[in-house]
């Protein structure tokens, strides 16, 4: 029988197997992919070309629109319901909870479908800016109910003695909420925040479920369309690669924020 | 609302027959007990005696269960009340400081005294100097509170108690958080105010302070008042026999 090993050398053993472990499995997905029909169906410069400037100017520039105000929208929609859910007035917290579970228990796509074309039905009420409004009407009231429960949670985190201080000093209870804990709560929660923002501009995509006038489409449904008129699939990646150049810089720059109000805890 | 003036001639604080529950847990079992103007009123007692929940329950930061206690001379269990205007009367300063991180000094002072007293934001800044002044720290009126060490946190809470020119101030054991050698500065401060006539009641471990500076010691064990008077009397030739045991081991 041979020595054993010493703790070292098997050590680099093992991590050496992995690498090569790791590079076999590349080679087999690059000696599997039918380059030619990649670049052809992803990678056609003559589509990509077609693609602008229509892609930057209605579609991203939509994508960030809707983005911006379905999340506005949340944020103020989502701080209401999470001091309902905290009032001590039941009914207020019992609405609350109802439609917190309601709407993070459905699928965000059926509920645009349904502001779209089942609430109009239902109550002969079109909401205002078409199909775009009513899928927005739709995410803003989604993201809300998720939105909600991280500022609750963040509220919560704030000490006891933080709303003691404030109202021994005679601050009445809104004031007390306003300048003292929901600063701290927002702190607290800009991580998780974060994290609904990039959801919300993924979930953007979903309203091409709404059927959306040519002016209104955003990134999803422009590339979609793209794909069925030049039965090519590199609209999609443009899009897909859009996406990434709105999200990462978000994430970077939360990142940051965060690392500033570190001072403050 | 009623806005029944504040009097001179009763007490700063009369508690009468205070009863505290927490669930089935009798905290408080009927204390009277009073602070009188300009008096200095050290509670001394072995923790789960109920001595801070007496404190709290001056403020009404706990609700009693029942019993009355009177503010200069109103009754702030009464519901037509206005508790908020009373509080901005009462300073307080918690044991763990509860200063706002998220605001600097000055902010932390000047905060309650534009929103609850509507001062102007010149006015309350200046009034903030003073006070800081007052404590020691002019110099840290941009630093934020994490960047203080304990001493200089509770020192600023109490200057921020004091920005609301309060008739009174209680002391949840101010010093109880803080490393040894940071408790000087604080208990420094805390004569110095006695010094300049501060009505006061002051929960504390501290019976050196208790003997140096308060006019009157109360001694509390099970939710009751065992036994009160001078600080030399009550620190120095205790009555009962649950005073002597508490003091000896802690003197």
């Amino acid at each position: 029988m041979a020595p054993p090993l010493k703790r070292s050398t098997r050590r680099r053993l093992t991590r050496g197997a992995l690498y090569v472990l790791f590079i076999l499995a590349v080679a087999v997905v690059v000696w599997l992919a039918d380059w030619e029909a990649i670049r052809s169906n992803f990678f056609d410069l003559d589509v990509a070309v077609e693609a602008f400037p229509e892609i930057l100017t209605v579609a991203a520039k939509n994508t960030v629109l809707y983005t911006a105000i379905a999340f506005v929208g949340g944020l103020l929609l989502g701080l209401i319901l999470a001091l309902m859910k905290l009032s001590p007035i039941l009914p207020y917290r019992w609405a609350a909870t109802a439609y917190i579970e309601l709407f993070r228990g459905l699928p965000a796509l059926l509920v645009i479908f349904g502001f779209a074309f089942a609430v109009p039905i239902a109550f002969g009420w079109r909401p205002p800016g078409g199909s775009a409004g009513a899928g927005l009407i739709a995410l803003i009231i989604v993201s809300s109910a998720y939105i909600a429960e991280t500022i609750r949670a963040g509220i919560e985190a704030v000490p006891p003695g933080q709303v003691e201080a404030a109202r021994s000093l005679g601050m009445r209870p809104s004031w007390t909420m306003i300048s003292v804990v929901l600063p701290q709560a927002f702190r607290i929660v800009t991580p998780p925040l974060t994290n609904e923002l990039v959801i919300l501009i993924k979930d953007t995509s979903l309203l091409f479920i709404a059927g959306m006038a040519l002016g209104d489409r955003e990134l999803t449904t422009f590339a979609r369309d793209m794909v069925s008129s030049s039965a090519n699939a590199t609209p999609l990646v443009l899009a897909a690669l859009l996406y990434l150049i709105i999200t990462l810089p978000l994430t970077q720059l939360v990142a940051k924020l965060e690392k500033h109000n570190k001072r403050g805890r | 609302m009623s806005e029944a003036a504040p009097r001179t001639d009763v007490p700063a604080i009369e508690v009468r027959n205070l009863h505290k529950s927490f669930g089935d847990n009798e905290v408080l079992k009927g204390i009277d007990f009073h602070v009188d103007q300009g008096e200095v009123v050290c509670v001394i007692g072995p923790s789960g005696s109920g001595k801070s929940t007496l404190l709290r329950c001056v403020n009404r930061l706990e609700e009693p269960t029942s019993g009355t206690i009177m503010v200069e001379g109103v009754d702030i269990t009464d519901d037509e009340m206005d508790l908020d205007k009373v509080r901005t009367r009462i300073g307080m300063v918690f044991q763990q400081f509860n200063l706002f991180p998220h605001l600097n000094v000055t902010r932390n002072l000047t905060l309650a005294q534009i929103r609850a007293k509507k001062r102007k934001k010149a006015d309350a800044e200046e009034i903030a100097a003073r006070n800081l002044a007052k404590v020691g720290l002019e110099d840290k009126a941009t630093a934020f509170p994490t960047q203080l060490s304990g001493g200089q946190q509770q020192r600023v809470a109490i200057a921020r108690a004091l920005s609301m020119d309060p008739d009174m101030m209680l002391f949840d054991e101010p010093t109880s958080a803080l490393d040894p050698e940071l408790v000087g500065d604080v208990l420094d401060v805390m004569k110095q105010l006695a010094k300049d006539g501060m009505t006061m009641m002051v929960v504390t471990h501290e019976m050196g302070f208790a003997r140096e500076v308060g006019d009157r010691v109360v001694f509390m064990d099970g939710g009751v008042v065992v036994e009160q008077g001078k600080p030399e009397d009550v620190l120095g030739n205790p009555q009962h026999e649950r005073t002597k045991e508490f003091l000896s081991k802690v003197l």
